[in-house]
C-alpha cells in the first residue's frame, strides 16, 4: 500500500500541487491504477488543500473516471450515431450476454473484462467499432466480437 | 539543414529557412514517395504495419528512405516513405498514395507492400486489384475518384499529402507565413478587420462571426487574455476536428498564434477529447517542434511577442464542448456552463477575456491571412464564405471526411461524393449537426438545400460541428430521435432544471412511443416540452437538445403516427418475429381470434388457428389469453 501512496504523491508533485491540474492529476492516477480509490481521492484533496467533496465532485462528473476497480481488459463499444445506425446495439448486447452481465454490473465475474460504451471514437467511417484496451476494431459484428473475446480468454488461459 | 541543431528563427532566418524548405520540397517531388494514411481509421486497419513493411522492403533493396524533405539530389536510389494525416476516404482504408504518379490504393494489406514497391513504385505499373472501382470503371488516380472530384480541399489540403509531424514541410507549403505577415506587417486592429472582412464564421456550430469575437476580446482592457481552442468534438458522428488536429496540427497552432496577436494574448489552451489520444500526441509534438524553432515561446522571431500553448485533455463530458463549461474544465472544475452574460470574451478562462474558437475555425485563419480576404470570398456563399469539412457517415456508400465549399447541396454530398445509399436502399434522411441538429428529408426542396449556416437554420437544422449522418429506409426516425434524446439526457450536466428534468421526461415519452404504447397526446406533450426546454435551458446544448425531436415531429410525423395510432412500426417491429400458434396444442376455441385487436387471427371452430404476420402488431394479447399455452411469443422479452 505504501508504494501505491507514493505514486499518487509523485503525480501530485509532478503537477506542482496545483489545483487547476486536478483533472490531469486524476487522469494520471487512473492511468496508473485503472480506477480512483477512495484513498487516492483523499490524498489528492489533502495535498492540494481542497475539500474531498470538491475532488469527489470532479471525479464523479466526468464519464472517464471510475471509482470502482475495473477488469483486466476494457472493452468499449461505440454508441455514436454512425455506429448506432450501422447496428452497434446488437454487438453490445451480445458481449453483455456473453460476459453474463446484468444491471449495473459492468465487469465479468472473473474480473477479466469490463464492458463500457463510448459516445464516439471518431472512427465513424469504420462503423461499427469497438475498442479492446484502446485498440480499435472496425466493422464489427456480434459474432466477430465474441470470437475476439474468446480468443483473448484462450490466450489468458494459456498463460 | 534539418539535421543541424535548430537555432531560434529570426524573421530573416525564417525567410532563408522557408526558401530552403521550398527548394527541398521541389526536389522531393522528383523522388517517388509513398504516403501511408495514418489517421485513426487507417491505423485501426493496420496502417502502421504497412508503413513498417514498406520501409523493410526499401531496406532490403538498399533504397535510401527519407524522413522529412530531401536536401541533396545525389542519391539516385531514394524514396520517401511518409505517414500522412487522414486522406478522408476512410471507408476504403487503409489507403496508400504514391507520388508523383498520383496513384491511390485502397484496402491495402501488409502483404501487398512487396508488390506495391516492386511494380508500382519502381516499375510504374498499376496494380488493378488495389485500385478503386466504381460501376466497372477503375480510378487509379486519386483526383479522378468521384469521392474527391466534387470536393474542394482547403483546410484539409495538407492532411493526406503531408507528413503531419514535419514542420519543414508545413513551412515549405506556406505554413507560418500568415503568422509572420501578421506579426510584422499588421496591427492587432488590422488582423481583426481582416478576419471580420473575410466573413469567417465559427465552425463549431453557432456560426458566429469570428472577427467580431476577436475584436470584442481585443477591446477588453486586461493584463492577461487567453486564446482557447475547442477540440472537444463531442457530437457523435463527427470527426473533422480530430482529422485536422491529427493531420495538420501546425495549422491549428498558427491560427491560435494569429489570434494571440490580434487580441493581445500570450497564452493559449487546446482542449481535446480524451477519446483522441493520437490528436493529443500530434499536437504536443507540433508544439515542441514550433518551440524548438522559436516560432512559439518567448520573444518570437526576436520581437516582444510571446505565446505559449498548452494541451488539456477532456475526461468524457459532452457538455464541455460548450464554451463556459470548457473553460471551467480547464480550470479543474466540473464542466458546467454558467449564465451568460458576461460573455467569454469578457469573462472567460480564469475570469479573463478569452477568445474561444473551434479547431476548424483556427485552421482557416492562416489561410485567410496568407491568401487574403478576396480569395476567401471566392469560395462558398455570400453569407457563409469558405469551405466546411463534414464527416459523412451512416448508410452511405462512401463514408469519410470531406471538405466542400459552403453552399454545396445535400444532394451533391450524399449522391455525388457519398455515392448514394448502400445496398441499393432508398435514401430517407440526413441528420445534420448531431444531437443539436435536425433531420432533413428526401424531398427535392431539402435535397437541393445549400449547406450553409443560414439555409439550414431556416429548416430547423444546423451545421453544428459538421456531422452528416445519412439514413436509409430501414431507419426509424422516431428511434433516431430517441437515440439523440438518450444521448443528451445522459450528457445533461444537471445544472438547470429544464434540461435535467425535461430531457428525462421526453425520453420517457419517446420510450413509450417506441414501445407502441404512446398516444396522440404524447406528441403534443413532446412539442410542449421541446418548446419549453429550448426557450429556458441555460446553455446552447440544452436549448438545442430538442432539435432532433422537433425536426422529426415536423418532417416525419407519419412515423410517429405509426407508433401511436397503428401501434406498429414496419421498421422497428420488423425484426421481431410474430407469435406463432402450435397446431398440436390449439383446440380451436377462438379466444385469441376474438381478442385480437387487428383481426389477424383466423381459423374455423375446433380447428387450429393461424396468425397473419402481415396484420399482427405483436401486442401479445393472444399469448396471454390462450388457455392452452399454444401461442408463444417468438422472442422472450
Amino acid at each position: 500500500m505504501s508504494g501505491k501512496q507514493s505514486r499518487t504523491e509523485q503525480i501530485l508533485e509532478q503537477y506542482g500541487y496545483d489545483q487547476s491540474n486536478l483533472i490531469a492529476i486524476l487522469q494520471e492516477i487512473q492511468a496508473e491504477y485503472k480506477y480512483l480509490s477512495e484513498e487516492s481521492l483523499t490524498t489528492v484533496a489533502e495535498k492540494l488543500g481542497i475539500g474531498t467533496a470538491k475532488v469527489y465532485s470532479v471525479a464523479t462528473f466526468y464519464e472517464n473516471f471510475s471509482l470502482e476497480a475495473k477488469g483486466k481488459h476494457i472493452i468499449k463499444v461505440c454508441a455514436g450515431t454512425a455506429c448506432h445506425v450501422r447496428k452497434s446495439g446488437p454487438i453490445y448486447d451480445a458481449i453483455h450476454d456473453y460476459l453474463g452481465l446484468s444491471g449495473k454490473k459492468k465487469t465479468s465475474a472473473d474480473g477479466m473484462f469490463t464492458l463500457e460504451t463510448v459516445a464516439c471514437l471518431g472512427a465513424c467511417g469504420l462503423a461499427p467499432v469497438m475498442t479492446v484496451d484502446g485498440e480499435v476494431h472496425s466493422k464489427m459484428t456480434p459474432e466477430a466480437a465474441l470470437t475476439l473475446l474468446e480468443d483473448m480468454r484462450k490466450k489468458e488461459a494459456a498463460q | 539543414m534539418n539535421r543541424v541543431r535548430q537555432s531560434k528563427l529570426t524573421r530573416d532566418s525564417f525567410h532563408v529557412f522557408q526558401a530552403n524548405a521550398r527548394n527541398a520540397l521541389k526536389q522531393s517531388e522528383q523522388v517517388p514517395s509513398v504516403l501511408i494514411c495514418a489517421g485513426t481509421g487507417c491505423i485501426a486497419g493496420g496502417a502502421l504495419k504497412i508503413y513498417d513493411n514498406i520501409r523493410a522492403e526499401c531496406e532490403s533493396r538498399g533504397l535510401q528512405v527519407y524522413v522529412g524533405l530531401k536536401h541533396d539530389t545525389d542519391e539516385e536510389k531514394s524514396l520517401h516513405v511518409k505517414m500522412s494525416g487522414c486522406h478522408g476516404f476512410c471507408e476504403m482504408g487503409p489507403l496508400v498514395h504514391i507520388e508523383p504518379m498520383g496513384v491511390m490504393y485502397i484496402h491495402v494489406q501488409p502483404e501487398d507492400c512487396h508488390e506495391i514497391l516492386e511494380k508500382t513504385v519502381l516499375g510504374g505499373e498499376i496494380i488493378d486489384r488495389l485500385v478503386y472501382h466504381l460501376d466497372g470503371v477503375a480510378y487509379p488516380r486519386q483526383e479522378d475518384i468521384p469521392f474527391y472530384k466534387k470536393q474542394h480541399r482547403v483546410v484539409l489540403e495538407n492532411c493526406g499529402s503531408s507528413d503531419a509531424e514535419d514542420i519543414e514541410e508545413y513551412i515549405a507549403k506556406g505554413g507560418y507565413a500568415g503568422f509572420e505577415k501578421a506579426l510584422f506587417e499588421m496591427t492587432d486592429e488590422e488582423i481583426c478587420k481582416t478576419i471580420l472582412d473575410s466573413g469567417l464564421r465559427g465552425r463549431g456550430g453557432g456560426g458566429f462571426p469570428a472577427g467580431r469575437k476577436w475584436d470584442g476580446a481585443r477591446r477588453q482592457k486586461a493584463e492577461k487574455k487567453y486564446v482557447v481552442c475547442n477540440g472537444d468534438e463531442g457530437d457523435p458522428g463527427a470527426f473533422m476536428d480530430r482529422s485536422i488536429m491529427e493531420g495538420n496540427p501546425h495549422s491549428v497552432l498558427e491560427g491560435m498564434m494569429i489570434a494571440g496577436l490580434a487580441v493581445g494574448s500570450d497564452e493559449g489552451y487546446i482542449y481535446v477529447r480524451a477519446e483522441y489520444p493520437l490528436a493529443v500526441s500530434r499536437l504536443k509534438a507540433a508544439i515542441a517542434k514550433a518551440e524548438q524553432y522559436g516560432l512559439l515561446g518567448d520573444h518570437i522571431m526576436g520581437t516582444d511577442f510571446s505565446f505559449h500553448i498548452h494541451v488539456n485533455m477532456g475526461a468524457g463530458a459532452f457538455v464541455c464542448g460548450e464554451g463556459s463549461a470548457l473553460t471551467a474544465s480547464i480550470e479543474g472544475n466540473r464542466g458546467m456552463p454558467r449564465v451568460k452574460p458576461p460573455r467569454t470574451i469578457e469573462h472567460g478562462l480564469w475570469a479573463e477575456p478569452t477568445v474561444l474558437n473551434n479547431v476548424e475555425t483556427f485552421a482557416n485563419v492562416p489561410l485567410i491571412v496568407r491568401n487574403g480576404v478576396e480569395w476567401y470570398h471566392s469560395i462558398g456563399t455570400k453569407t457563409s464564405p469558405g469551405t466546411k469539412a463534414f464527416a459523412l457517415t451512416g448508410n452511405v456508400v462512401n463514408t469519410g471526411l470531406i471538405e466542400v465549399p459552403m453552399g454545396t447541396t445535400i444532394r451533391e454530398v450524399v449522391f455525388d461524393i457519398g455515392g448514394g445509399i448502400r445496398n441499393g436502399k432508398q435514401f430517407k434522411a440526413v441528420q445534420i449537426g448531431g444531437p443539436s441538429g435536425g433531420a432533413t428529408t428526401a424531398s427535392r426542396e431539402h435535397l437541393d438545400l445549400p449547406l450553409d449556416f443560414d439555409s439550414l437554420k431556416s429548416i430547423g437544422a444546423m451545421i453544428g460541428s459538421g456531422g452528416l449522418v445519412v439514413m436509409d429506409e430501414d431507419t426509424c426516425m422516431v428511434e433516431t430521435a430517441r437515440f439523440f434524446m438518450e444521448f443528451t439526457q445522459k450528457e445533461s450536466c444537471g445544472k438547470c432544471v429544464p434540461c435535467r428534468e425535461g430531457t428525462k421526461r421526453m425520453l420517457e415519452i419517446l420510450d413509450r412511443i417506441i414501445a407502441n404504447q404512446g398516444t396522440l397526446e404524447d406528441l403534443d406533450l413532446l412539442e410542449e416540452l421541446a418548446d419549453t426546454i429550448s426557450s429556458t435551458a441555460l446553455c446552447g446544448l440544452g436549448q438545442s437538445a430538442c432539435k432532433p425531436v422537433q425536426s422529426t415531429l415536423k418532417y416525419f410525423r407519419d412515423e410517429y403516427l405509426r407508433h401511436v395510432v397503428d401501434h406498429h412500426c414496419p421498421i422497428c417491429n420488423k425484426e421481431k418475429p410474430h407469435p406463432t400458434i402450435e397446431a398440436e396444442k390449439c383446440k380451436g376455441c377462438g379466444k385469441c381470434r376474438k381478442n385480437c385487436p387487428m383481426e389477424a387471427i383466423s381459423g374455423a371452430v375446433k380447428r387450429p388457428h393461424t396468425i397473419d404476420p402481415e396484420k399482427c402488431i405483436n401486442c401479445g394479447a393472444c399469448v396471454t389469453i390462450c388457455p392452452f399455452g399454444a401461442i408463444t411469443a417468438s422472442k422472450e422479452g
